[in-house]
């Protein structure tokens, strides 16, 4: 991320547009299946409700390999430790997708064993509720990320940048790119 | 000469075993559960296993909720075939009221039950061949699903998580086109049936992975609990709908397949073999089915009709007190099993007389075959745990309510 | 039918028994706890009971009674197809029983997940430790006195949402999950 940024404006942008039309078309899913969300999981992915044609083809089972994180079906206490370590072994950019109420606030079980949401343990982009959702609401949940993916700015990834910006929190160590001058 | 030659190399060389977690999430089991294997080499000396991953505490959410409001939560059970444990459920706490539902309504819950276990032995070998490589098959398998789903959709109105029984009867009659849309899901699931029957049956390499891995004896799975599929593939011939008939099992005639060693290749041939009898369970209650009430007339148990709650107030008063207070179930307690579609499902219900339950213990099929799966995985190879887990077809929503 | 069960079983162990009841069909004996192992035992192997199917094992909590707890065997016999509840009263304070896991390989998981749930200690167990609960949860979830929503985390909860990558990565610093190379 270097270089971009010497570039003038225009250019940038016209280079921002092509890498998010790209990164939209060909999300690497990881699907991190839990419960019955995962039936209706298999049936968007199937023949009828085809995902692979918004390219979001095969399932990459390795964290290493994916780019999207489909958390589907209940995550409770047990279960939310590895969830965090998965996320954290997605390298960037990376996005998550909350498939169904368990996932998204805890859906109806409200009891002790459950984690009210995966958002308070990893960050959400976008949520799909349903309990458990139609296969079109899945990829009406899709093609929201896909929008989501087209607007997103570059510098969302420039940690240099945003810590300048920032006020009163600053990282204490170096930052990890340094700009050539 | 070879073998010499290769204890003394085994000699110099220092080997130990290897502990490997094949952890919660992995691509090649259903549901999370984790192994923690020791293998030596490719062969698995000892294996631990470690439930628990979907634990949502549904026998203390029920304890908190009305008769009528466990079921949603009986339908998370085994989410691939919901409508039975629906069903096993209402016959349960019927048996503690004491109460008999109508005839019709029995007829309806054999078809849909059947409908799901239908849908549950697709879904097992669909996956179970996806996780051979045979992408194929489980398209195949899971189109199959979809018409099933379509029929429940019209039915109930919910594909998956249907909540459709009802204590003392269902939340609805049977729709007119019902027999007609069979027709034509009954064609095309005998056509699917033969396709994947094609493709796997006599295919070398799904032989190879599948027979003789897996084995287990039939003591050995008496002894751990085994029931269902899992039983009656090793040859013990025990299925509850032939032992204690209960719905319209008794009025049907059907045949229950039997297997003979007991290994993978004998439960996917039971499954798809009971795939054929189901369909045809369900061509003769769709013969014999007569008009008639679906709900139990009991006034205690059943919510009054619309026009009646919006026109007098006595059934106003009684829609109010049974959704708020529940039905009134007399103190006592029961253990009542039905066939789902992993094995035997069992409810064990305790009451105190009001209309909450005190207690709700599900049996379920898939929580003891996990206890026993280690005999299963021992001294086999790493790659023969994947058919293994898939015939066995543990759902996680029922092994960790 | 099965009346015979309760009879059988009163004849030969009659110091055991200390009721016995066939409401709803379900034939129920109420055993001393330290006969239990004989009496199971006795079940599984006569000729004329031969129960050799252990269909469930669960425990009841009666809070507000003396005993407080129950212990439920439901045996079943695949042969002679009948069906037995055996339950052992426990007190509040003395749940220990002998375990059944040499008499039925699936005795040990269902022990394990009735101490996991209710807190029952079962003597000689081979291996009696959380089935579905993580080892350091603390406290028995399916007892009457546990709250519902009385839930302990693992790991670091917020109560609102986390809104970012950023955000994510900065905590983590403080609090990397277990395993990850950051520890």
């Amino acid at each position: 991320m270097g270089l971009e940024q010497d570039l003038p404006e225009v250019l940038t942008t016209r280079l921002e547009d092509a890498v998010n039309w790209a990164r939209k078309h060909s999300l690497f899913q990881y699907p991190f299946v839990t419960a019955c969300c995962g039936m209706e999981y298999m049936a968007t992915a199937s023949a009828r409700y085809d995902m692979a044609r918004f390219g979001a083809e095969i399932p990459r089972f390795s964290p290493r390999q994916a780019d999207l994180l489909w958390v589907v079906g209940t995550v409770n206490h047990k279960l939310a430790p590895y969830l965090k370590r998965i996320y954290e072994q997605i390298a960037e950019p990376k996005w998550v997708i909350a498939f169904g109420v368990c996932a998204s606030t805890g859906g109806f079980y409200d009891n002790y064993a459950t984690v009210q949401g995966i958002d308070k343990i990893i960050p959400v982009d976008v949520y799909i509720p349903g309990c458990p959702p139609r296969p079109e609401q899945v990829l009406d949940g899709l093609m929201k990320l896909q929008e989501k993916i087209e607007d997103e700015p570059w510098d969302k990834y420039a940690y240099e940048q945003k810590v300048r910006e920032r006020e009163n929190t600053g990282l204490e160590e170096e930052p990890i790119y340094k700009k050539m001058s | 000469m070879a073998q010499d030659i290769l204890d003394q190399i085994d000699q110099d060389i220092h080997t130990e075993p290897m502990i490997l977690q094949m952890g919660p999430s992995h691509p090649a089991t259903h549901g999370t559960v984790r192994f923690t294997l020791t293998l030596d080499g490719e062969t698995v000396l000892k294996c631990d296993t470690d439930v628990g991953y979907l634990h949502r505490g549904f026998e203390k959410e029920s304890e908190n909720s009305t008769w009528t409001q466990v079921f949603p939560y009986t339908d998370r059970l085994n989410y691939v075939s919901p409508l039975l444990n629906n069903f096993g459920y209402a016959l349960a706490v019927e048996k503690l009221l004491q109460i008999q539902a109508p005839e019709r309504c029995d007829y309806i819950r054999t078809i849909m039950g059947e409908v799901s276990r239908l849908s549950d032995h697709l879904t097992c070998v669909g996956a179970g061949a996806l996780e051979l490589g045979a992408m194929t098959a489980f398209l195949y398998a899971i189109e199959g699903r979809e018409l099933l789903w379509d029929l429940v959709e019209e039915m109930t109105g919910a594909r998956l998580t249907v909540s459709y029984g009802r204590i003392g009867g269902l939340k609805d009659d049977l729709t007119d086109d019902f027999a007609e849309r069979w027709g034509h899901v009954r064609s095309r699931l005998f056509e699917l049936h033969a396709e994947v029957d094609r493709l796997l049956t006599r295919n070398r390499i799904f032989m190879d992975r599948m027979q003789s891995t897996g084995v287990i004896t039939p003591e050995a799975a008496v002894s751990y609990g085994y029931t269902g599929v899992c039983l009656r593939s090793t040859g013990v011939d025990y299925d509850v709908r032939k032992d204690k008939p209960y719905f319209m099992y008794d009025r049907v005639d059907f045949e229950v397949p039997v297997g003979s060693t007991g290994d993978n290749f004998d439960r996917y041939l039971c499954r798809m073999a009971e795939i054929l009898q189901s369909i045809r369970i369900i061509d003769q209650c769709l013969e014999q089915i007569e008009p008639g009430p679906v709900n139990s007339d009991d006034p205690r148990v059943v919510l009054p009709e619309k026009e009646k709650v919006y026109n007098t107030i006595e059934s106003m008063i009684a829609h109010f007190k049974l959704i708020f207070e529940g039905i009134q179930v007399p103190p006592g307690e029961i253990y009542s099993y039905t066939e789902a579609g992993n094995g035997e499902l069992g409810y064990y219900i305790v009451s105190n007389g009001t209309g909450k339950p005190w207690k709700i213990h599900v049996r379920s099929p898939s929580f003891i075959m996990m206890g026993g799966i280690h005999k299963l995985f021992e001294g086999g190879l790493l790659a023969d745990i994947i058919p293994t887990f898939d015939t066995i077809n543990m759902i996680g929503g029922e092994c960790d309510r | 039918m099965s009346e015979k069960l309760i009879e059988i079983v009163a004849e030969k162990f009659p110091d055991a028994v200390l009721d016995s009841h066939s409401r709803l069909g379900n034939d129920t004996v109420l055993l001393d706890r330290d006969a239990l192992a004989d009496v199971v035992g006795f079940l599984r192997d006569d000729e004329t009971t031969k129960m050799n199917l252990l269909r469930d094992l669960t425990a009841v909590d009666y809070l507000h009674r003396a005993p407080r707890f129950e212990v439920v065997y439901v045996l079943y016999s695949l042969e002679f197809k009948h069906q037995l509840l055996v339950r052992v009263p426990l007190e509040e304070d003395d749940v220990n029983l002998p375990s059944i896991s040499h008499l039925y390989g699936c005795a040990a998981w269902l022990e394990r997940e009735v101490y996991d749930m209710y807190g029952m200690i079962f003597d000689d167990h081979p291996d009696l430790r959380r089935v579905l609960m993580y080892e350091e949860f603390d406290g028995y979830p399916l007892r009457k006195d546990y709250h519902i929503q009385h839930s302990q985390p693992r790991t670091e909860l917020l109560a609102r949402e986390r809104d970012s990558v950023e955000e994510f990565n900065t905590y983590v610093k403080h609090e990397p999950a277990a395993g990850s190379r950051d520890q």
